[in-house]
């Protein structure tokens, strides 16, 4: 039976796919263990719903297009507005972000009402990747490959940023325009993984595999690298299992690398929970 | 470039003719409407340990920021070598105190020296065979070769202020600015510490550091610069910390 599946077009975009936004989501991740704001990047996910919807209720139907500009549009709104406020150094960035993002999801739920296309936003809300267009796959492919891009030719500017933002900006790196890169390519990010796992669950494919292999090794470019291997492998692993377990692809790669981290949490040689290894000084 | 690099890795600054200036010119810096230093000057040169002394609030820190450029001046002038410093030098290397540093960053020691060299290599360039010996030669000089595989965290505090100290070497820097190093130390780290910034600065580094005991201070460093927002003294160890100047300086309520 598998044979069969794998000799279908549509289960072979799926399964590509997987790996794709599977692939990219996990390099990112690390950049997301790395800047310690898994939480805002649950804010900006939220974000995506009623974005969506005011795409839907601009346009007056729902499509893969408006759907991903009007996702694209909010979350950058909120991120990029989040980062801009934060500015003024009075209010904290969290603190703007969760301000923001919880206005743009009320205000989503205010228009979801109105919308005679609900039932179809349960596909955008928890993902459908086996219903995955071959628009949807050069959606996925042109993103992966500019994140890929950007943040390998951008990887010591954004790496001295995230470590010492005072010592990068006093060594001419432009801190402010990296910060907002990472922001934007985070929601680039995002976006893509919508057709897999949904805006609820993108979350989990943006910081689960960095932070699983954040307990395996200390070396900063294995977290981007394994990260991405993870997600990829995780993924397709995951939609390839999801069919005879009877559950959905989009919960089923996000359980998938779930159980991956908790096993890792356990079992890692160096930060295991059951085999620690012993550290001989700490930092005190 | 090449000749730069060779005269900065093996040569120092101590090993030239003359040894080279720093002058530090009237410098004021302020945060919104604080003045934080008021009219700071001093003037020293390379192959010198100077002490920053000063009450907490007293500007240390700010004033080893603004030599290193991480803040804007309101007025004044930095003169290295002759020529105004306005922003960043790679000559100059800073080293935050410990409680600024993100320590659970997933970087090892060898990770971190490496971001010394990125001043020469730029955002592209790969690491040629010369950035890995400047590493290596870093590592080495601060007894830091067989920790280089351990996550910064898993340091002690002395080995932790060694490795910020091997990055500032390998981007082969002649002012090394250090913001607090021996707090927290035990006594030996410190004493190895001491003994570190001694040979450093007879190799022809010039070695600026903010430090808060007067006792240790008189065998750590050859000048001090006592600091409250404004300048209080500047000079030799024995002639800047006497008796009365303590009192003056600590006495007086922030």
């Amino acid at each position: 039976m598998f044979q069969e599946l794998l000799s279908n077009p549509f289960y072979q975009r799926t399964l590509a796919a997987a790996a794709f936004i599977g692939f990219t989501n996990g390099f990112f991740s690390g950049f997301v263990v790395l800047r310690r704001n898994a939480l805002s990047v649950s804010a900006l996910s939220h974000t995506m719903l009623p974005g969506i919807a005011v795409g839907i209720l601009l346009t007056g139907f729902l499509s893969q297009w408006n759907a991903f500009f009007g996702a694209m549009f909010a979350a950058l709104l909120v991120g990029l507005g989040s980062v801009a406020v934060s500015r003024g150094k009075r209010v904290a960035q969290g603190t703007a972000l969760a301000v923001l993002y919880t206005a743009a999801f009320a205000a989503g739920v205010a228009i979801l009402p109105k919308l005679d296309t609900r039932s179809e936003l349960e596909h955008w809300l928890f993902g459908d990747i086996l219903a995955v267009g071959n628009s949807d796959l050069w959606i996925a492919f042109s993103i992966g490959s500019v994140i890929l891009l950007v943040t390998n030719l951008l990887m010591r500017p954004l790496l001295l940023t995230l470590f010492e933002p005072n010592v990068a900006a006093a060594q001419g790196v432009p801190v402010r325009a990296m910060q907002y890169l990472i922001f934007g390519l985070l929601i680039m990010a995002l976006v893509s993984s919508l057709q897999a796992v949904g805006c609820v669950l993108s979350v989990g494919l943006l910081v689960t595999p960095a932070a699983t292999v954040s307990l395996l090794t200390d070396k900063t470019s294995a977290l981007f690298w394994g990260g991405g291997l993870i997600g990829g492998i995780g993924s397709v692993a995951a939609v390839a299992l999801s069919s005879p377990l009877g559950i959905s692809p989009g919960p089923a790669i996000v359980i998938l690398l779930g159980i991956l981290f908790i096993l890792t949490y356990l079992l890692s040689p160096k930060y295991g929970l059951l085999f620690p290894k012993k550290i001989s000084q700490k930092h005190s | 470039m090449k000749d730069e690099l060779n005269h900065a890795h093996h040569e120092g600054c101590a090993h030239h003719g003359h040894h080279h200036e720093l002058v530090i010119d009237q410098v004021s810096v302020a945060y919104r409407d604080i003045l934080a230093l008021d009219k700071v000057s001093m003037a020293t040169s390379c192959g010198n340990r100077v002490a920053l002394i000063g009450p907490n609030g007293a500007g240390k820190s700010t004033l080893l920021k603004a030599i290193a450029g991480l803040v804007p001046r309101r007025g004044g002038e930095i003169l290295w070598r002759g020529t105004s410093v306005r922003k960043w030098s790679r000559e100059f290397a800073y080293l935050p105190q410990r409680e600024e540093i993100d320590w659970s960053f997933p970087i090892t020691v060898r990770g971190l020296v490496d971001m010394g060299r990125y001043p020469q290599t730029g955002w592209w360039r790969r690491f040629s065979d010369e950035d890995k010996m400047a590493v290596d030669v870093a590592l080495d000089s601060l007894k830091l070769n067989d920790l280089q595989d351990r996550q910064i965290r898993e340091l002690s505090g002395g080995q932790q202020q060694r490795t910020f100290l091997a990055r500032a070497l390998a981007q082969e820097a002649h002012v090394l600015l250090l913001d607090e190093p021996f707090s927290g130390l035990d006594r030996n780290a410190a004493m190895l510490l001491g003994d570190l910034l001694a040979k450093l600065a007879g190799e022809g580094r010039l070695i600026i550091a903010s430090h808060h005991d007067l006792v240790s201070a008189r065998v750590l460093f050859d000048e001090v610069l006592v600091l409250n927002t404004k300048q209080l003294a500047f000079g030799s160890i024995e002639t800047v910390l006497t008796p009365e100047m303590i009192a003056e300086t600590f006495a007086v309520p922030v």
